[in-house]
C-alpha cells in the first residue's frame, strides 16, 4: 500500500519535475558548459580549456564577488531588524491593518524595480525632490547622498523588503501565543521571551526570509547601477557586462558559475543547519 | 512568619469590563494558605477571566488583589510569585522535557548542574522516568505532557499555583488518575492551589472548598458538603446535581403532605424547598414521613446499585426519586409510589436570598 502510494506520488509529480528540470537545470548546464570553453567563442564545439576561470581569478573579479556578498549580507541583517517589529505586528497585533499593509507592500511589486529605484534617484539627486526644495527654501545646497556603498545597501533593503517581511510574518504567526504567555508567567522578560521563544519558534520564517533576500540581493545589480552609479560594481553586473559589451560568453558563464556555487553552498548549508522540519515541531 | 489565619490571597471587589460587557462584577474572595480551592461554573461565567487577572495576564478594571501583604494587581505577570498551568499546557515545543522543566530556573540564572538536579527531582515527584529528561515534547503522551507542565510550574516554585481546566482534554481514566495525583501533590507540597474546572466531580474529589461562579459573580463559596446540603440558590442546587424544588408560600406547598410538627416548623416561611432525590425513601402504605409525596411512576432507570424513578404528583409536578435497588417498588411504570424524607434532609432556600441572586 505504502509502496503504491509512493509510486503514485512519483507519477503525479513527474510532469512538474520534468518541467522544473528543463527550465531550471538546463540553462545552468548550458552556462556550465559555456564556462569551460576557450574565451570569446560563441559555440560549444571547442575543446574545453577552462581559461575563463583563470581570467576570473587573475583579473580581481573576487572584489565584485566579495562586495556583492557583503552588501547582500548587510541588507539581510538590516532587513531582519527592520522587518521584525513590522512582521510581529502583522502576525500578532494589527488586525484589519495587516491586510492593508499586505496590499500596500504587494502593490509596490506591480511597479518595476528599475522605475522605483529611479524614483529614488529623482528624489535624492542634486536638484532633485529633496535637495532642490531645500536649496529653494534655504539657499544652500548639499551633495546628493547617492553614488556610494550605503545607498546601494539602502536600495537592496528597499527592494527586497517584501521578501523578508512576508516569510517573517508567517514565521512569527507560528509562534503559539500560549507559549509566550507561559514564558512571561514563568518570569521571562521581554528579551528573554524574544530569545527563548520567539526567535527559535519563528526560525523557519527567519531562515526562508533571510535566504530569499540574501540570494536575491547577492545577484542584484540595478541598485548599484542606478543608486550607486557604479560606485561599486556587483558581480551580477560583471556577468552582464561580460555577456554583452565584453562579448565574452565563457567569462560571463564562469563568473555566473562562481556566483551559483557560492550562493548554492550558502543556501544548502543554511537549510541543512536549520532543519526546517525539526523546528516546525515535526516528527524527527 | 506566615500567620496561618491570614489569607494568602485576598481579592477585593474585582471588576473586569470588556468594552461594554462586564465579565466580573466586583468579586470578593479570600484563599487560605495551603488551601485547594476549586472554581466551578458554567461556560462563560468568567472563570478564565478571573484567573488570568490573578496571574497578571490581563488587567482588572477595578478592585484590588493582595498576596499576603503585597498588592499584586499592579505587578506585571513576570514579577508575580504565582504561576498558571494552562488548559493547552503551553509547553515549549522546541525544547526537551528537561529544558521545559528547567525554564524558570534558567531565567533565574541557576547554574546548569543545579538546574538539572532539580529537574530530575521533579521528574521523580511527578512519577516520570528520569530518562524523559532528554525526550522531545512531541514524543510525550497527553498524560505525560500534563505532568511535564506541572513539573515546570513546580520548578518555578510559586506561592500560588493556578490551573485552568488542565485535565479537560484527557480521557476519563487518565483524568481520574491525575486527579488523585494532583490531590496528592497538593498534600505533599503544601502549596496553595486554585483550580478551575467544569466538572463538579473533579472539584469534589480534590478541593477543600468550592467556589461556584455564575455570570461574573460567586454564588457560594464553601466546602463541598455544605454546598451540597445547603445551597444558597436554585442555581447552586441544580449545579450540584439533580434536585427537586417545591415552592413554599407561607408554610404551604402544593403536592406536599406534612406532619403537624413539620407544618409548625415551616409555618409562615416562604422560599424554595430543595430535596435531593437520594434523601427520599419509599414509604409503605399508611406510614408517613416528615414530608410525604404521593404519585405515579412515569419512568424508571437502573443506575447500578440504585434505582431512579420519575414520579408524577397529583399536582402534575414531576419529581425524581433515587433509592437503593432492594428498596425499589415492584410494578414498574404506572404503579403508585409513596416516598418521603425527614425535614432535616430538605433545605429551604429563603425567598429573599434567592431573589437577590
Ligand atoms: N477578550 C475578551 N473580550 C471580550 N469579551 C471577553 C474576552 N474574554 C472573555 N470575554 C467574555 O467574558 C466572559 C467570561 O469568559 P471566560 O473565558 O472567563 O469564561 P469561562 O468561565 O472561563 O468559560 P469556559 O468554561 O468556557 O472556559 C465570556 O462571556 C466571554 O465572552
Ligand atoms: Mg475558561
Amino acid at each position: 500500500m505504502q509502496r503504491r502510494d509512493a509510486r503514485l506520488g512519483l507519477l503525479y509529480s513527474a510532469p512538474l519535475s520534468l518541467f522544473l528540470l528543463l527550465t531550471f537545470l538546463a540553462p545552468i548546464l548550458l552556462v556550465a558548459a559555456f564556462s569551460t570553453m576557450p574565451e570569446k567563442v560563441f559555440n560549444l564545439s571547442q575543446a574545453p580549456d577552462f581559461s575563463a576561470y583563470r581570467t576570473v581569478l587573475a583579473q580581481g573579479y573576487w572584489k565584485s564577488v566579495a562586495w556583492s556578498l557583503f552588501m547582500a549580507l548587510a541588507a539581510t541583517l538590516i532587513l531582519l531588524v527592520v522587518c521584525w517589529p513590522l512582521a510581529y505586528g502583522m502576525a500578532k497585533v494589527f488586525k484589519r491593518f495587516t491586510l492593508v499593509l499586505t496590499i500596500g507592500v504587494v502593490m509596490t511589486l506591480f511597479v518595476s524595480e528599475n522605475i522605483r529605484l529611479f524614483g529614488w534617484v529623482l528624489t535624492l539627486m542634486k536638484g532633485g525632490l529633496i535637495e532642490g526644495y531645500w536649496r529653494h527654501w534655504t539657499g544652500t545646497g548639499f551633495d546628493a547622498p547617492l553614488y556610494n556603498g550605503p545607498i546601494i545597501v539602502f536600495g537592496l533593503v528597499y527592494v527586497y523588503l517584501p521578501f523578508m517581511l512576508f516569510p517573517l510574518a508567517q514565521g512569527i504567526s507560528m509562534v503559539p501565543d500560549d507559549a509566550r504567555q507561559a514564558a512571561y508567567d514563568l518570569g521571562a522578560t521581554r528579551w528573554q521571551i524574544l530569545r527563548e521563544i520567539d526567535l527559535p519558534l519563528a526560525m523557519p520564517g527567519i531562515m526562508v526570509g533571510s535566504l530569499l533576500t540574501f540570494v536575491l540581493a547577492a545577484g542584484a545589480m540595478a541598485e548599484s547601477k542606478l543608486l550607486g552609479g557604479r560606485a561599486i560594481i556587483t558581480i551580477a553586473d560583471e556577468v552582464q557586462t561580460a555577456f554583452t559589451y565584453g562579448q565574452n560568453w565563457p567569462l560571463g558563464a564562469a563568473l555566473a558559475m562562481v556566483l551559483i556555487a557560492i550562493i548554492g553552498t550558502v543556501a544548502i548549508w543554511a537549510i541543512s543547519k536549520a532543519d526546517l522540519d525539526k523546528m516546525m515541531g515535526g516528527k524527527s | 512568619m506566615t500567620d496561618a489565619s491570614q489569607p494568602i490571597l485576598r481579592i477585593n471587589a474585582l471588576t473586569k469590563r470588556f468594552d461594554d460587557f462586564t465579565a466580573l462584577h466586583g468579586v470578593d474572595l479570600n484563599v487560605a494558605e495551603g488551601e485547594f480551592l476549586a472554581i466551578v461554573g458554567p461556560s462563560g461565567s468568567g472563570k478564565t477571566t478571573l484567573i488570568r487577572i490573578l496571574v497578571g495576564m490581563d488587567e482588572l478594571s477595578d478592585g484590588a488583589v493582595w498576596l499576603r501583604n503585597t498588592r499584586i494587581d499592579v505587578v506585571p505577570a513576570n514579577k508575580r510569585p504565582t504561576c498558571m498551568v494552562f488548559q493547552s499546557l503551553a509547553l515549549f515545543p522546541h525544547r526537551t522535557v528537561g529544558q521545559n522543566i528547567e525554564f524558570p530556573l534558567k531565567l533565574r540564572k541557576v547554574p546548569p548542574a543545579e538546574r538539572k538536579a532539580r529537574a530530575l527531582e521533579l521528574l521523580d515527584t511527578l512519577r516520570l522516568p528520569r530518562d524523559y529528561y532528554d525526550k522531545r515534547i512531541q514524543q510525550c503522551s497527553g498524560g505525560e505532557k500534563q505532568r511535564v507542565a506541572l513539573a515546570r510550574a513546580l520548578a518555578f516554585d510559586p506561592e500560588i499555583l493556578f490551573f485552568d481546566e488542565p485535565l479537560s482534554a484527557l480521557d476519563y481514566r487518565l483524568r481520574k488518575t491525575l486527579e488523585k495525583e494532583l490531590k496528592d501533590l497538593h498534600r505533599r507540597t503544601g502549596k496553595t492551589f486554585i483550580y478551575i474546572t467544569h466538572s463538579l466531580e473533579e472539584a469534589m474529589v480534590m478541593s477543600d472548598r468550592i467556589a461556584i461562579m455564575k455570570a461574573g459573580r460567586f454564588e457560594q463559596i464553601a466546602p463541598a458538603e455544605e454546598i451540597y446540603a445547603r445551597p444558597v440558590s436554585k442555581f447552586v442546587a441544580e449545579f450540584m446535581g439533580e434536585v427537586n424544588f417545591f415552592d413554599l408560600r407561607n408554610g404551604q406547598a402544593e403536592g406536599l403532605l406534612m406532619t403537624p410538627e413539620t407544618a409548625a416548623a415551616l409555618a409562615g416561611r416562604s422560599g424554595t424547598l430543595t430535596i435531593r432525590p437520594e434523601s427520599l425513601r419509599t414509604l409503605p402504605e399508611g406510614q408517613a414521613a416528615d414530608l410525604t409525596f404521593e404519585g405515579e411512576i412515569v419512568a424508571e432507570y437502573l443506575l447500578g446499585s440504585r434505582m431512579q424513578y420519575r414520579m408524577m404528583l397529583a399536582t402534575g409536578q414531576e419529581m425524581i426519586v433515587e433509592v437503593l435497588r432492594e428498596n425499589g417498588v415492584a410494578g414498574g411504570i404506572g404503579a403508585a409510589l409513596r416516598v418521603g424524607c425527614d425535614l432535616s434532609a430538605a433545605h429551604l432556600i429563603e425567598e429573599a436570598r434567592d431573589a437577590a441572586a
